[in-house]
């Protein structure tokens, strides 16, 4: 209780956190009771096309066939955040597996793991995205699957890193020598150790995701069933010299996430490693 | 009533009465005659990969080879044939031997006399051997000879009614004999220097920046072309062809230069004139495709259902921003053989809940009585709102429809292969049944791999036998008879529904007249467009 109300004391301190926090509090809230107070379906053309926003029936004005921009941002929310969080989890998962392998054993072991990982860092990440999605029919899970490929490569060599270092340690020593199992060292005495990087990391992974995944739909990439941001935009650009309203409040929605995930990301940072954040400075 | 304000009468009557008093005089002036002259700006894009026209019929080649070569007729907006290389034509009773007659004092680009052996290379040797579109009319030709240097005769096989409409530049361009007669017809040098009849002849060609035609100063229309020369600029960005147009840096954009949304806006700008003409030969229809192996598709009371629920007039107005008109069956209203007298699907959302309803498809616990995908037709934005339409307007009555989306090619094999449910098409109809629309239904053309046949599988044997009938027939009645039976039971047994007549605008700068005056419009020759002063 006393380690959780110091973090909370150490995040307090980054104003810029507390705004983040904040904002994406409210997004959650949005993604999770939006569709109560918006029930109907995103691509329902609910009114007449190009309606200007501040009207009363679509606060958020109207497409080009109508729909409600409103409720696409409430229901794209959703979408979003989903694919953000679990890509990143995905990502994570395996970036963690990988790099504790390497990091742990080295050696050959670590050498062939780290040159397979650099052969999926030398692709273009997002040139590489794309590619997975279009071989992959478009849809959910090809887009979750194709952000999870490119991006777990970082999180390994970020927690190989972390292994290296802390393999060294007289604690992770003392288990080798009491003869516990090579899994159980690294997850059970490594990896709490070196969980605080691997959460600052995953954080800000979150709103990289939410960006692919927006910029795969604006390219006519995204999951066709699904209401997005980046769809929203990307099927309104051709009309934003009629209907700003149409692209600029799916981008809106994007900044503010992608900038919470960010400030967030920043102020677990402060919280976390309290003396790489303030002696620096 | 609404009230009128007494002074606001007075004067709108003096108004009127003022434009009445300069109306005639406005009548009166005469058109001022066609001046020699004017450089035109036009847009082209893509680039095209050649201007020989026998070798590629792509849209961008057609627009600037067609100004290069010619064809024996051309086409009124009615799809009538008018005088082009032939000064005149005619048919024999049996609708087996076509004679006609050439215009005199026509020469090549190169200087080299124009002669009926020219006509026979082309349509005998040239087209055969290296045009896919125009190999098989031309092999229905049993002889093709010239008994005199200025008349061709076609004696065909069998009555082919259609042979009058192939004489367009792009299906059938008459190439110089002199040049091509036993060289390699791809690698003939001639196909990057032209050599046509045509009013314009190619001057320079900047790959990537423009093509520059100049006025062929030895044409056989005396007098004419009246413009100087042409440079057809090319500009791959939509934005910047859009700008080109408004800034008046180009006086002539056409098919899908303009993207659909900015035309409400051009359309307004004053110097610009936008018309929908000269598309009459290809005549578009985009039409909502069935896999009739599929259940319910193969159902006729299914897609009944599923025409009555789509509103044509929201696709044309919401998503073609206006242009275009809704489709009533397989034959674009454009092609002299349609006809308007079929069974009509009003945008009927009842109706179709009632048709389901009688095919026992009743709507379970979550709403939806069938489940259906549909493969997004990648052909642009237009094509996704479309779709995304089309799955809202099914839901409404219970059809649960899914997206799925792909690339170019991908979808092509899927279509070609059979494996689909549902997707949008669209094709060209080339100005007869017998050459754009039967190859759809008939089931002769069922042919797994390939695309743009009967892909969806529609087989009935009435239908197979009207349009081999109606495609052999001399007498024109009696194969317009057979085109409205064909056109009845094609709606009534909705294969695919038809929903829109594609509509392309063509603006044109006001200073240019007389630029589309034909069924194939831009991709016309240009002779008679001259420049007001």
């Amino acid at each position: 209780m006393a380690a959780l109300r110091d973090f909370w004391r150490r995040y307090r301190r980054n104003k810029g956190a507390v705004v983040g926090l904040v904002v994406l509090a409210s997004i959650l809230l949005v993604a999770a009771f939006g569709p109560v107070i918006y029930p109907g379906n995103p691509w329902d053309m609910a009114g007449a096309p190009f309606q200007s926003p501040f009207g009363a029936e679509n606060p958020l004005g109207t497409d080009t066939l109508g729909r409600d921009v409103a409720t696409g941002i409430v229901h794209g929310a959703r979408v979003s955040l989903l694919i953000g969080f679990v890509a990143t989890l995905a990502a994570v998962g395996v970036g963690i597996c990988v790099g504790a392998v390497a990091g742990y054993f080295g050696g050959r072991v670590d050498d062939l793991i780290m040159r397979l990982t650099e052969f999926f860092q030398t692709i273009p990440s997002f040139v590489f995205a794309v590619v997975l999605v279009a071989i992959f029919t478009p849809g959910i899970g090809s887009i979750v699957t194709a952000i999870a490929v490119v991006s777990w490569p970082a999180v390994a060599r970020l927690v190989r890193g972390e292994f290296l270092t802390l393999r060294t340690r007289e604690f992770v020593q003392a288990s080798v020598v009491l003869g516990r199992s090579a899994r159980h060292i690294i997850f059970v005495e490594i990896l709490p150790n070196a969980i605080s990087p691997i959460i600052v990391s995953a954080s800000l992974m979150v709103a990289t995701a939410i960006l692919v995944e927006s910029s795969l739909s604006f390219l006519g990439l995204g999951d066709p069933n699904m209401m997005s941001w980046g769809y929203m935009i990307g099927a309104s650009r051709s009309v934003v010299r009629l209907a700003w309203w149409t692209s600029f409040f799916p981008g809106l929605a994007i900044v503010l996430t992608v900038l919470a995930l960010n400030l967030v990301g920043e102020g677990l940072s402060d919280a976390l490693n309290p003396r790489l954040s303030r002696e620096g400075r | 009533m609404p009230s009128i304000h007494p002074l606001r009468a007075v004067a709108a009557g003096i108004l009127l009465a003022a434009s009445a008093a300069l109306w005639p005089a406005l009548a009166q002036a005469p058109a001022p005659a066609p001046a020699r002259g004017g450089t035109m700006n036009i847009i082209i894009s893509p680039e095209p990969p050649t201007l020989m026209l026998g070798i590629n019929q792509t849209t961008p080649a057609a627009i600037v080879g067609g100004k290069i070569y010619e064809s024996l007729l051309r086409y009124d907006f009615d799809l009538k044939p008018m005088p082009g290389l032939a000064k005149s034509w005619s048919v024999s009773p049996d609708g087996l031997t076509y004679t006609f007659k050439l215009q005199e004092g026509v020469k090549w680009h190169d200087g080299t006399p124009f002669t009926a052996d020219d006509v026979v290379f082309s349509a005998k040797t040239y087209l055969t051997a290296v045009h896919p579109r125009s190999r098989p009319i031309f092999q229905r030709a049993e002889t093709i000879t010239a008994p005199d240097p200025l008349t061709v005769v076609f004696k065909l096989k069998g009555p082919f009614a259609p042979f009058l409409m192939a004489w367009e530049p792009s299906t059938a361009p008459i190439v110089p004999r002199h040049i091509y007669e036993g060289t390699d017809f791809r690698t003939n040098p001639a196909n990057a220097k032209p050599i046509g009849t045509g009013p314009f002849k190619l001057k320079e060609w900047v790959r990537g920046s423009h093509i520059h035609l100049v006025r062929n100063d030895d044409y056989w229309q005396k007098g004419k072309p009246y413009l100087d020369e042409i440079y057809y600029r090319v500009l791959p960005d939509a934005s910047a062809r859009t700008v080109a147009m408004e800034t008046g840096q180009t006086h002539l954009s056409a098919f899908a230069d303009i993207e659909t949304f900015e035309v409400p806006r051009l359309k307004a700008m004053p110097h610009l004139e936008m018309t929908t003409k000269g598309y009459e030969y290809l005549a578009q229809i985009v039409w909502l495709d069935f896999n009739l192996r599929a259940k319910p598709l193969d159902d006729r009371r299914f897609r009944q259902a599923v025409y009555h629920a789509i509103d044509r007039n929201f696709l044309r107005d919401r998503v073609w921003f206006g242009l275009g008109k809704p489709a009533t069956g397989p034959i674009h209203s454009s092609i002299p053989h349609y006809d308007a007298n079929v069974p009509k699907y009003a945008f009927d959302p009842k109706k179709a809940e009632a048709l389901l309803d009688e095919m026992g498809l009743k709507r379970g616990a979550d709403g939806v009585r069938a489940r259906i995908t549909m493969d997004q037709l990648p052909y642009g934005d237009v094509y996704v709102r479309a779709g995304e339409y089309i799955r809202q307007a099914l839901g409404r009555v219970g059809i649960q429809v899914t997206l799925r989306s792909a690339d170019v090619a991908t979808w092509g094999d899927r279509v070609r292969n059979w494996d689909y449910e549902m997707t949008l098409q669209v094709l060209s109809q080339l100005g007869h049944p017998a050459l754009g629309v039967s190859r759809l239904y008939v089931s002769s053309n069922i042919r797994k791999g390939v695309l743009f046949s009967n892909v969806n599988g529609y087989s009935n044997p009435r239908i197979d036998a009207l349009f081999d009938k109606a495609a052999v027939s001399a007498d024109a009645g009696e194969a317009q008879k057979m085109y409205t039976e064909i056109q009845k039971i094609l709606v009534e047994d909705v294969p695919v529904a038809w929903l829109l007549e594609l509509e392309f605008p063509t603006f044109i700068d006001k200073r240019f007249r007389n630029v589309v005056t034909s069924a194939i419009g831009v991709r016309d020759g240009f002779a008679d467009a001259y420049m007001q002063r």
